[in-house]
């Protein structure tokens, strides 16, 4: 029964992080189809943020939303001044990007210098079958889950999500019913964007800030999103199921290496089996 | 003015080597002597900078100062500073062009172990002198390379009885960085713990860019050690220490740091996340000793900075102070000479008395074991006097193979 449970605290927490850092590019990467490179620079910068803010005196529960929301407003001027010039260029959007993500690494490590930050957040420790694990992994997992349900709840229930669907499907035909296409991807990169940098904040209390920690969750970002397949919000849930499962059921067991190659190998089995990715022959979905 | 091609690249790297450096080379026209040159080749840019940012300046202070007190054997000193940027490849290139075209006189620097093994055998082909400025896994063996930083032999000689004998580590549970210094670290590791009459439960090496360190503590609770030792390395690894104190914490289990606070880590953590961490190095700021208050005064005063400057700052001025006095013992700077004067050359430094081991070229030196405070600053434990690199002698004697080149993995049985 404890070991159970441990693995349950385990799956359920690789699960979740794979949440927080492809759901955003599941947006931007799945129903755009824009290959953003500086998705963990925005990760990145959603964490300087909750650092900056946190030290401005506010407490978490204001500083990961006020990232999400400032992060969401940079990733509205790239897609204003960069992205809105790109659909469809796609080796000219990964250029692009591309050096965005190099001019944020440089900005950050100019401005916060090259060391690492972090916040520190004493939540106590929780008990999972005799173990002591961090009271946050309790706020990381419930973060996901509101993403989720946040991200679901807007997509399928307010007139908003149906236009953004809409558009993404057909573009002209949403053009030619009266929907402004233009503000509609400005807006759905600027969300996916507030849902990185959201994710990015709340990671901060366990990984840290640094300039370059883009790089550590861009690549596994990117194999879940491609793994899930066209539609974002199902496939980012059975992708990080999956890859979250295996990682966390391996990495327990024998070491976190073996844990991610498992992880690569079953996505290079997925991607040839699969191609489209898991939800690559639903015909509906969201 | 006309400037041909290579009279413009040779100015303009002038101008940028002095530029990325300006005011430390404030006293110049000692002698109309043609200069010494030093080339000093580190990370300013790039993810390994935080390694190098605090050295390239304790360098530039120790150039100075040896200047304005009248140079070296009656000759100012000339400092060419080459920005690697974190990349192996910029590492060989600047190392040729500092030897080839500058014609530098003694090449300092080098942060990872693979750098230096890119420098090495590059002053191999050009008969010069490098000084390799950083602690790493030990075994170099090269008449043509001298370690000033320490090796497992010294740091773990003083680390592992402090921990296991008397704060009772008897069960160690050894993290480590997957590559080379992870690995012969980790094996050192083992050697001492066990001739302690100590216990290594198990050993796992950590990928550099594993920051998810969930499933390793819930191992470590199931092992259930008395110790955990960190060989972690860079900043990924840093949320080791975050992870561990929000889970364990140093007040249930001890943890001990081989790396812990060369990248300035418990600046970087908060006070509650590293307090009670325990490492064994040969300098730290706040070792209360008159010379290295006075170490710390001099670079707060030369820089403008107040912050931590730590071991990998001091060693630079360490490699410089080594060097020079070893040239002063040579009567000149030509590197043949200075490599016959190596043996035995002996400097009072910040950390205490640094002596050049003739048979490996390597540092005896005093490592000071201390543990992290609530207030981000380390308290002293006990000092461990002059420490020879007994690893390194074990497997290196270049009086006997002077044309020795090798870096030996010691063996453990």
């Amino acid at each position: 029964m404890d070991s159970l449970m441990i693995y349950i605290y385990q799956v359920a927490f690789s699960f979740s992080i794979l949440v927080l850092i492809s759901l955003g590019l599941a947006l931007i990467f799945g129903m755009m189809k824009v290959i953003n490179l500086a998705q963990g620079e925005f990760l990145m910068l959603g964490a300087y943020f909750c650092v900056l803010f946190s030290n401005m005196g506010l407490p978490l529960w204001i500083t990961v939303p006020l990232a999400g929301l400032a992060v969401g407003a940079f990733g509205v001027v790239v897609e204003r001044t960069v992205i809105q010039f790109l659909y469809g260029r796609v080796l000219d959007t990964l250029l692009a990007t591309w050096g965005i993500s190099l001019f944020m690494i440089g900005i950050i490590t100019t401005i916060a210098g090259p060391q690492s930050h972090s916040v520190s957040v004493d939540v106590g420790r929780i008990s999972v079958g005799g173990l002591a694990v961090p009271g946050y992994s309790a706020i990381i997992i419930a973060g996901a889950v509101v993403m989720l349900a946040g991200t679901y709840a807007i997509w399928r229930y307010t007139n908003l999500g149906l236009i953004v669907r809409g558009t993404m499907q057909n573009p002209e035909m949403s053009r030619a019913l009266g929907t402004n296409t233009s503000l509609i991807y400005m807006f759905t990169f600027g969300f996916g964007s507030a849902l990185t940098g959201l994710a990015g904040a709340l990671l901060v209390p366990l990984f840290g800030a640094s300039p370059t920690m883009g790089a550590l969750y861009i690549s596994k970002a990117f194999i879940a999103v491609i793994s899930g397949g066209p539609w974002p919000l199902i496939g980012t849930i059975s992708a990080s199921g999956l890859y979250g499962g295996i990682d966390g059921v391996i990495s327990y067991l024998y070491s976190p290496v073996l844990g991610e190659i498992c992880v690569l190998l079953v996505a290079i089995g997925m991607l040839r089996l699969l191609p489209e990715g898991i939800t690559g022959h639903m015909r509906k979905g969201i | 003015m006309k400037l041909s091609r290579r009279q413009f690249t040779k100015l303009a790297s002038g101008g940028l080597a002095f530029a990325s450096l300006q005011g430390t080379l404030s006293s110049a026209g000692i002698a109309s002597e043609a200069p010494i040159k030093i080339g000093n080749i580190l990370d300013q840019t790039g993810g390994l900078n935080i390694y190098s940012l605090k050295q390239m300046k304790a360098v530039a202070m120790a150039v100075d100062e040896i200047n304005a007190a009248g140079g070296l054997v009656g000759r100012p000193l000339e400092l060419i500073f080459y920005d690697a940027q974190s990349s192996n490849q910029l590492y060989s290139q600047y190392a040729t062009q500092a030897l080839l075209r500058d014609e530098v006189d003694t090449i300092h620097g080098g942060v990872t172990s693979s750098s230096r093994e890119v420098i090495r055998p590059i002053v191999q082909r050009f008969e010069s002198l490098y000084f390799y400025n950083s602690l790493y896994e030990g075994g170099v063996c090269d008449r043509r390379h001298v370690s000033t930083g320490m090796v497992p032999g010294q740091q773990l000689d003083a680390l592992c009885p402090y921990v296991v004998n008397e704060r009772g580590g008897k069960k160690g549970y050894i993290l480590a960085a997957d590559y080379n210094y992870g690995h012969i670290t980790s094996r050192w590791l083992q050697k001492y713990i066990r001739d302690l009459g100590g216990e290594d439960l198990a050993v796992e090496f950590i990928p550099l860019d594993v920051s998810n360190f969930s499933s390793v503590i819930a191992r470590i609770q199931d092992a259930k050690p008395d110790v955990v030792w960190s060989a972690l390395v860079g900043a990924a690894h840093m949320s080791f220490y975050r992870q561990f104190h929000s889970t364990i914490g140093t007040d249930q289990m001890m943890l001990a740091g081989t790396t812990y606070s060369i990248g300035r880590e418990q600046v970087e953590l908060s006070p509650e996340e590293g307090e009670g961490i325990i490492l064994a190095t040969s300098f730290y700021d706040g070792l209360d000793t008159p010379a290295a208050n006075d170490f710390v005064r001099r670079f707060h005063e030369y820089t403008g900075e107040t912050d931590y400057i730590g071991e990998y700052g001091e060693s630079g001025y360490r490699g410089i102070a080594l060097w020079a006095e070893a040239v002063r013992r040579a009567g000149n700077a030509e590197p043949d000479a200075v490599i016959e004067a190596l043996g035995g050359t002996s400097v009072e430094g910040a950390g205490g008395l640094y002596t050049i081991d003739g048979q490996t070229n390597h540092t005896i030196m005093n490592i000071h074991v201390a543990v992290q405070n609530d207030k981000q600053e380390f308290d002293a434990i006990k000092t461990f006097e002059q420490r020879q690199p007994v690893d390194t002698q074990l497997v290196c004697n270049l009086n006997e193979n002077p044309n020795d080149t090798t870096q030996y993995e010691v063996q453990l049985d």
